[in-house]
C-alpha cells in the first residue's frame, strides 16, 4: 500500500489527471462558447468523434501530430457547419439536430473505422514530451504538469485566452449579447447569425481538437465511441461553469483525477470497480448541486433560434 | 428554453370538411415517406463509399428485419422496451421536460427486475413475481428521477445537466451493482443470476415474440390518451407549452414536474424491466444497449404523439435487427444503423421546414 | 381604390429633386405580410430640425413602417430615399451607418452588460472596446443634452426611463441624424414624458430629425412639428408645420380626430364616468392589511399595502410602471409569496390559500400579460376560456375531457364577449391582442366573481377595444363586484375610478378620492411629494 502514496505513484497520477483532462476541457471550452452565444449544442459528442477519427486518420498518413491536430479540428468544424446551417442558419430545433449529428457521427466513424482499420488496429507512436527545464524537475508537480506534449500547454493557455475573449473584446461582448438579448445585437448592426455561427464552429474547432487529441495522444489509436461522453461531460461543465473558462478548467481537472484515478488503482491492483470511482465526479457535483442548488444563470435566448423582426 | 409543443387539439383537422381531413392525411404520409425515402439514398451513397450495393444491403436488411418470419418476430420483441422509452419520453417531451436520462433509468430498472424476479419467483406465483418485479423496477428508476425532478421543481437547475449526470451515474451504479452485489456466484462473467426461461414473460402463441410487447403498446396508448383527454395530460401539457401560464393558472407546477419525473423515468424502468424479464433474463457487466438516446429521434419524428410513435419504433426495430443480421453477413457493422437514423432525422426536419416555408408563402 | 389614386400622385410628387431638404423620403412604400396589407403606398418626407410624429392606432402599420426604415424589414413595392437617394435599406447595420438610429418600443439593450459595453455594441469584433474614447463622447453629448447616465451600471439595474435615455444617447453616439422614437412614452410617468419632450427639442435644435410615434393625441399635439396620421396601413392625413404653428393644441387635436375617426367624435379617449353609487356602509369585499412580500433580483418588494374595495367600488393603483403594481397583483393573487400582512375576502381570511382556492372563492386577476402568462399561444381559443378550471365538471368527468361541453360554453362565451376568432379551434397567439383580451375577460368575469384585479387592461389595445374592456370594467363594478384597477394610464384611472392610491417603491403612498383635484394630488404622489 505504500505504494500508493510514493512520489513517482502521485506523479503518474496527476499527469494521468491533466492528460483526461484536456479533451474535456477543450470540449467544456467550445461548448461553453456555443451556450454563451444562445446555441446549446448537443451535438458536440459527434463533433469530438469526427476529430478522433480525421484528426487519427490524418496523424497515421502523414506521420505528423500536429497536422493530425488540424485535420482533426477541421473534422470538427465540418459537423459544426452542419449544426450551423441547420439550426442558426434556418433556425431547426437544436436538440433534436444536435442528437441526429452525434448518433451519425458514432454510425459514420464506426463504420469508417470498421472499413479501414479493423484487421489491423494501426497505432500511432507515443507523442513526445515538451519537457519545460526546470519546472519539471519540481517533485510530484513537474512530472504531472510540466512533461507534457506542446497542445496540452497550449490548451491551457486557451482558458486564460478565452478569458481575455469574453472580458476584454468586442467579440465577447457580441457573443453575449447573441445569447442574451440577439435582437439588441442586431440593431447594434452586428449580424446575430454570424456571430452565433462563428461561436458553432469555434466549438466543433475546439471539440475536434479534443477528440484529436483523445486519439492521438490519450489512445494512440481511433476505437469506435472513443469519446465515451467526453463531449456530454462538456455540455455539463459549460453549464456549471456559467460562462467562465477558469471553472471549465477546475471541472475538468477533478473529472480527469477520478478519470486517472480509475486507471492507477487497476494498475496498483486494487479491487474496487472502476465504476465506482468513475461515479464520484457525478456525485461530487451532484451533492454540490443538491446543497446549494443555485438556478444555473444561462443565457436568456439558449436554444431559441433567432429570426429578425420577431419579438 | 422552449420547445414547439403541438397541441393535437389546435393542429386535429376541422371534422367538417372530411375531403381536408383526407389530404392532411396524405400530406402528412408524403411528408413522412419522402424525407426517409430521401434519407435511404443518400445513407446509400454512404454505403457505396465504402465499397457495399446499398440495394443488396437494403434488401437484406427488410428480409431480415421485416419479411423473413424469425426476423419480424425478433423486431416486434425489441419494440416492446422501445416502446416504453418512448411513451416515458412523450410524457417529458410534452411537458416541457428535457429528460436526457432514460438510459440510466433503463438501466437501472433492468438490474433492479434482475436481481429481484428470480428471488421473487421461488417466493410467490409467477405471475405474482413478474408483477411484483415490475413495480420495484419502476419505483428505483423513479427514486432515481427525484434528485433532477426535485432540482428543476423547486430550485429551477436545468434538468438537461442533471439528467445527464445522473445517467452517466446510474450507468455506473448498474455497473457496481452487478458486480458486487447481484454478481452470480455460479459464473465466471460478472452477471446477475438468469431467470429460466419458463418463469419469463409469455410468448404469444407459437411465436418468439414476447407478450413485453403489448404491455409496451398498452403503455403508450394509454400515455397517449392520458396527454391528449384528460385533465392531468391538459395540465402536463400546459407546463410544457407555457410553465408561467401554468403559474397564472394555479396549477402545482413543482408537483407536476415530480410527477413528470416520476412517471416518465418509471416508464423508463418497466422498459428495462420488460428487457429483462421478457428477453435477456440477466443483466451482464457492462451491458448498455442506449435505447434510451436512440428512442428520442423516433419521438421526435412522431411529434410526440402516440401512435405515430409505435410506427417510427417499429421502423428503428426493423433497421436495428436487420442491421444486426446484415453486419453478421455482409459485414457492414450495425453502427449504420445510427447513420440512417441521423440522416432520416434531419432530412424530415429539413422537409417540415421547407414545407412550413412553402405553406408560409403560398399564404403571403 | 380612389385612395390607391391618391396615394399614386402623392408619390409622384416625392420624387427625387421635389424636396431636397429630406433627410429621409418615402414613396408608395408597401409592405405585406400573410393575410395582411400593414402599410399601403406611404409616402413620407423627414427633415432635419422637425419632429415628426406618427400618429395612429395599434394595427395602424406604425410598426412596420419603423422595420423599414431601420433595416429590419425590406419593403415590397415603393422607394425609400435617403438624401434625394434610392436607397434600399438592407440591414440594422446599414441603417446605422446611414445615420437612422432607433429607439424601439421594447428596449433593446442587453442586460447582463453594462451601460458602457451597450453602447460599445456594433464595434469592430477583433478591437478592444475603447471606453476611454466613449467616455468622453458621452460626456460630451450629455452636458448638451443635459442628462446624466451611469456608464458603468449594469442595464438591468436601470429603470425604464434611464434605460430609454441610453438608448437615444447610443444613437447620438453613432452620429445619427435621424432619431426614431416607437411609442417611447408607454412606460415613463407624466414628468418623464415631459423631460422626453423637453430633451426632443433640443435634439432638433441641434439639427437632428425625429421621427415619433404614438397613439395618444395630446403627445403628438405637444411634442409634433408635423403630424402625419396612419389608419389601417395607409396614410390618411398629414398636418404640416405652417399649419401646426396656426392652430392651437385643442384645434389640431380636433383636426386629427377628424382624420382618424371622422367628424362624429370630440375626444374618443373621453369615458362618460357612470355613476354608481357605492354604499359607505358596506362591509368590504376586500380587505387588505400590511401585506408584505420580499424583493427579487428584479422586482422590488411589497411593504405596508393597505386597502379595502367595497361592494360596486373600482379602487385604482396609479404609479410609474415596475414600482411594485405586478408583484401586488401577484401577491393577492397567490402568485406571489408573501411575507406577512393579511387579506380578507368576505371577511375570511385568504392568505393562506394557493391560487386556485382564491379563484374558487372569487378573487380574480386579469393579467397584464396575455401571452406570456395568461394564455398557451399554441392552445386552441375553446381551451384557453377554461386554463384555469382543468379537472372542474362539466368540462372534466372524472379526469376525462368533455369535448361537447367544452365547445359549446366556448361558443356562448364567444359569442358573449364577442371574440372573433376564425374558429374554436385556432391557437389563441393567431387572434389580436384586443380579441385575446375578451378571452381573458370571459374567463375572469365567469361566474363566482367577487373581486376582480385588472392589471393595465387596456395596454396595447387599439381604441375600440380599450373602450370595450373599460365598458365591461366599470359593468363590472355595477353589478357590485368590487374591482381593483392597476394602470399607469393617469387618464384611464381618473375617468373610471371611485378612489385612486399611488404606488411607489412597492409601498402605497397615498390614497386620493376621485374629485376635482385629484389629478394634481395624484400627479404629486407619483413624484414623491406629499398630496
Amino acid at each position: 500500500m505504500t505504494g500508493l502514496f510514493s512520489e513517482v505513484f502521485l506523479g503518474a497520477l496527476m499527469f494521468g489527471a491533466v492528460t483526461a483532462a484536456i479533451p474535456l476541457l477543450l470540449a467544456g471550452l467550445g461548448e461553453q462558447m456555443s451556450e454563451k452565444a444562445g446555441v446549446l449544442n448537443i451535438g458536440i459528442e459527434g463533433m469530438m468523434l469526427a476529430g478522433a477519427y480525421l484528426g487519427f486518420v490524418g496523424a497515421f498518413y502523414s506521420g505528423s501530430l500536429w497536422l493530425g491536430f488540424l485535420t482533426g479540428a477541421a473534422g470538427g468544424v465540418a459537423v459544426a457547419l452542419i449544426m450551423a446551417l441547420l439550426c442558426v442558419r434556418i433556425g431547426l430545433n437544436q436538440i433534436v439536430i444536435g442528437i441526429a449529428l452525434t448518433l451519425g457521427l458514432e454510425g459514420l466513424t464506426a463504420l469508417l473505422h470498421h472499413f479501414q482499420f479493423s484487421r489491423s488496429y494501426p497505432r500511432l507512436p507515443a507523442a513526445n514530451a515538451t519537457v519545460i527545464p526546470l519546472l519539471s524537475d519540481i517533485p510530484v508537480i513537474g512530472p504531472a504538469f510540466f512533461k507534457h506534449h506542446l497542445i496540452v500547454y497550449l490548451a491551457l493557455a486557451l482558458v486564460f485566452g478565452m478569458r481575455y475573449l469574453y472580458r476584454h473584446t468586442q467579440l465577447g461582448l457580441n457573443l453575449q449579447a447573441a445569447g442574451d438579448k440577439p435582437a439588441a445585437l442586431d440593431v447594434a448592426g452586428i449580424d446575430v447569425i454570424k456571430t452565433r455561427t462563428i461561436a458553432v464552429l469555434t466549438t466543433g474547432a475546439l471539440a475536434g481538437l479534443g477528440g484529436a487529441y483523445l486519439a492521438n495522444v490519450g489512445a494512440g489509436l481511433f476505437i469506435p465511441f472513443i469519446s465515451n461522453g467526453a463531449g456530454f461531460l462538456g455540455i455539463v461543465l459549460a453549464m456549471l461553469a456559467r460562462g467562465r473558462p477558469v471553472w471549465v478548467l477546475f471541472g475538468a481537472l477533478l473529472f480527469g483525477v477520478c478519470l486517472s484515478l480509475t486507471t492507477a488503482m487497476q494498475v496498483a491492483g486494487i479491487n474496487i470497480p472502476t465504476d465506482v470511482i468513475q461515479m464520484l465526479p457525478f456525485l461530487a457535483v451532484m451533492i454540490m448541486l443538491v446543497l446549494f442548488g443555485r438556478r444555473a444563470s444561462l443565457p436568456a435566448a439558449l436554444g431559441i433560434p433567432y429570426e429578425r423582426g420577431t419579438r | 428554453m422552449s420547445i414547439d409543443t403541438p397541441s393535437v387539439n389546435a393542429t386535429a383537422p376541422d371534422p367538417t370538411s372530411a375531403a381536408a381531413a383526407r389530404r392532411d392525411i396524405l400530406h402528412r404520409l408524403l411528408m413522412t415517406l419522402g424525407p426517409i425515402l430521401a434519407a435511404l439514398v443518400i445513407a446509400g451513397c454512404i454505403l457505396l463509399a465504402v465499397g457495399v450495393d446499398p440495394l443488396a444491403y437494403y434488401g437484406y436488411v427488410l428480409e431480415k428485419g421485416l419479411f423473413s418470419p424469425l426476423g419480424i418476430q425478433q423486431t416486434l420483441t425489441r419494440m416492446a422496451p422501445l416502446l416504453f422509452l418512448a411513451a416515458g419520453l412523450i410524457v417529458a417531451f410534452r411537458a416541457g421536460m428535457w429528460n436526457l436520462g432514460g438510459d440510466g433509468q433503463f438501466l437501472l430498472g433492468a438490474v433492479t427486475a434482475a436481481a429481484s424476479a428470480p428471488v421473487f419467483v421461488q417466493l410467490m406465483p409467477a405471475w405474482l413475481a413478474l408483477i411484483c418485479s415490475f413495480l420495484i423496477a419502476a419505483a428505483v428508476a423513479m427514486i432515481w428521477s427525484l434528485v433532477p425532478a426535485l432540482l428543476r421543481g423547486y430550485q429551477g437547475v436545468n434538468e438537461i445537466i442533471t439528467t445527464l449526470m445522473m445517467t452517466f451515474l446510474g450507468t455506473s451504479l448498474a455497473n457496481v451493482l452487478v458486480k458486487l452485489v447481484f454478481r452470480d456466484p455460479g459464473t465466471t462473467v460478472p452477471q446477475t443470476r438468469t431467470l429460466p426461461v419458463e418463469d419469463r414473460l409469455p410468448r404469444l402463441f407459437d411465436t418468439t415474440i414476447t407478450s413485453g410487447l403489448l404491455l409496451g403498446l398498452a403503455a403508450i396508448i394509454i400515455v397517449h390518451l392520458v396527454m391528449t383527454r384528460t385533465a392531468f395530460g391538459l395540465k402536463l401539457r400546459i407546463v410544457g407549452a407555457n410553465p408561467r401560464a401554468a403559474i397564472h393558472a394555479g396549477l402545482g407546477v413543482p408537483g407536476l414536474t415530480v410527477a413528470v419525473f416520476a412517471i416518465s423515468a418509471g416508464l423508463a424502468g418497466l422498459a428495462g424491466a420488460v428487457d429483462i424479464i421478457g428477453v435477456q433474463g440477466n443483466v451482464r457487466a457492462d451491458w448498455n444497449p442506449a435505447y434510451g438516446l436512440a428512442v428520442i429521434p423516433a419521438v421526435f419524428l412522431a411529434r410526440m404523439n402516440g401512435f405515430a410513435a409505435i410506427g417510427f419504433v417499429f421502423l428503428l426495430s426493423v433497421l436495428s435487427i436487420g442491421g444486426e443480421s446484415a453486419a453478421r453477413r455482409l459485414g457492414v457493422p450495425n453502427h449504420f444503423t445510427l447513420v440512417l437514423v441521423s440522416i432520416v432525422l434531419i432530412v424530415l426536419a429539413l422537409a417540415e421546414y421547407v414545407d412550413h416555408r412553402y405553406n408560409q408563402s403560398r399564404k403571403a | 381604390m380612389f385612395l390607391r389614386l391618391w396615394a399614386f400622385m402623392g408619390s409622384l410628387s416625392s420624387l427625387p429633386g421635389a424636396d431636397t431638404c429630406d433627410i429621409v423620403a418615402l414613396a408608395g412604400v408597401t409592405k405585406r405580410f400573410p393575410g395582411i396589407v400593414a402599410n399601403d403606398s406611404i409616402d413620407l418626407s423627414i427633415r432635419p430640425g422637425e419632429v415628426h410624429v406618427l400618429l395612429g392606432e395599434n394595427g395602424a402599420g406604425k410598426s412596420t413602417l419603423i422595420g423599414m426604415l431601420s433595416g429590419l424589414l425590406q419593403p415590397d413595392e415603393g422607394r425609400i430615399l435617403v438624401d434625394g437617394k434610392v436607397t434600399q435599406i438592407t440591414s440594422p447595420r446599414h441603417a446605422l451607418a446611414l445615420g437612422i438610429g432607433t429607439v424601439f418600443q421594447h428596449m433593446m439593450l442587453v442586460p447582463a452588460l453594462s451601460v458602457a459595453e451597450n453602447l460599445l455594441l456594433g464595434g469592430p469584433w477583433w478591437q478592444r472596446p475603447r471606453i476611454e474614447a466613449l467616455e468622453a463622447r458621452v460626456a460630451k453629448i450629455t452636458r448638451s443634452l443635459g442628462i446624466t447616465v451611469k456608464l458603468h451600471a449594469r442595464v438591468s439595474e436601470l429603470s425604464l426611463g434611464e434605460q430609454q435615455q441610453v438608448e437615444i444617447l447610443r444613437a447620438m453616439v453613432r452620429n445619427s441624424r435621424l432619431l426614431i422614437l416607437d411609442e417611447s412614452t408607454s412606460m415613463l410617468t407624466p414628468k418623464g414624458i415631459d423631460e422626453l419632450g423637453t430633451l426632443m427639442r433640443r435634439l432638433v435644435k441641434q439639427g437632428l430629425a425625429i421621427v415619433f410615434i404614438t397613439h395618444k393625441l395630446k403627445e403628438a399635439a405637444a411634442f409634433g412639428d408635423r403630424i402625419s396620421v396612419l389608419k389601417l396601413g395607409r396614410k390618411v392625413g398629414e398636418i404640416p408645420p405652417e399649419r401646426f404653428r396656426a392652430l392651437g393644441e385643442q384645434e389640431i387635436i380636433s383636426q386629427i380626430v377628424d382624420l382618424m375617426f371622422g367628424k362624429q367624435k370630440d375626444d374618443p379617449e373621453a369615458v362618460e364616468r357612470p355613476i354608481r353609487k357605492v354604499s359607505v356602509e358596506a362591509a368590504p369585499l376586500l380587505q387588505v392589511t400590511d401585506l408584505a412580500a420580499a424583493p427579487t433580483d428584479n422586482a422590488p418588494g411589497l411593504s405596508s399595502i393597505s386597502f379595502d374595495i367595497r361592494p360596486g367600488e373600482i379602487l385604482g393603483i396609479a404609479g410609474i410602471d415596475g414600482n411594485g403594481q405586478k408583484q401586488l397583483a401577484e401577491a393577492l393573487a397567490g402568485q406571489r409569496v408573501t411575507t406577512g400582512g393579511s387579506v380578507r375576502l368576505e371577511g375570511t381570511a385568504i392568505e393562506m390559500l394557493s391560487v386556485g382556492e382564491r379563484r374558487q372563492r372569487g378573487l380574480r386577476y386579469l393579467t397584464d400579460d396575455r401571452l406570456g402568462e395568461g394564455t398557451v399561444g399554441t392552445f386552441p381559443v375553446s381551451i384557453n376560456f377554461f386554463l384555469k378550471q382543468v379537472g372542474a365538471p362539466p368540462f372534466w368527468r372524472n379526469g376525462f375531457e368533455q369535448r361537447a361541453e367544452i365547445d359549446k360554453r366556448a361558443a356562448q362565451l364567444v359569442r358573449e364577449y364577442d371574440v372573433r376568432t376564425p374558429s374554436l379551434k385556432t391557437p389563441v397567439a393567431r387572434l389580436s391582442g384586443g380579441n385575446i383580451q375578451k378571452v381573458l375577460l370571459a374567463r375572469e368575469l365567469a361566474e363566482g366573481a367577487k373581486v376582480v384585479i385588472f392589471n393595465k387592461p387596456t395596454y396595447g389595445l387599439d381604441l375600440a377595444n380599450t373602450l370595450a374592456s373599460r365598458q365591461r370594467i366599470c359593468a363590472t363594478a355595477a353589478r357590485g363586484l368590487a374591482v381593483l384597477l392597476i394602470s399607469t394610464d393617469l387618464e384611464e384611472l381618473l375617468s373610471m375610478c371611485d378612489r385612486i392610491a399611488v404606488i411607489a417603491s412597492g409601498a402605497l403612498v397615498g390614497t386620493v378620492e376621485n374629485v376635482d383635484d385629484a389629478r394634481t394630488r395624484v400627479g404629486r404622489l407619483m413624484i414623491g411629494l406629499a398630496a
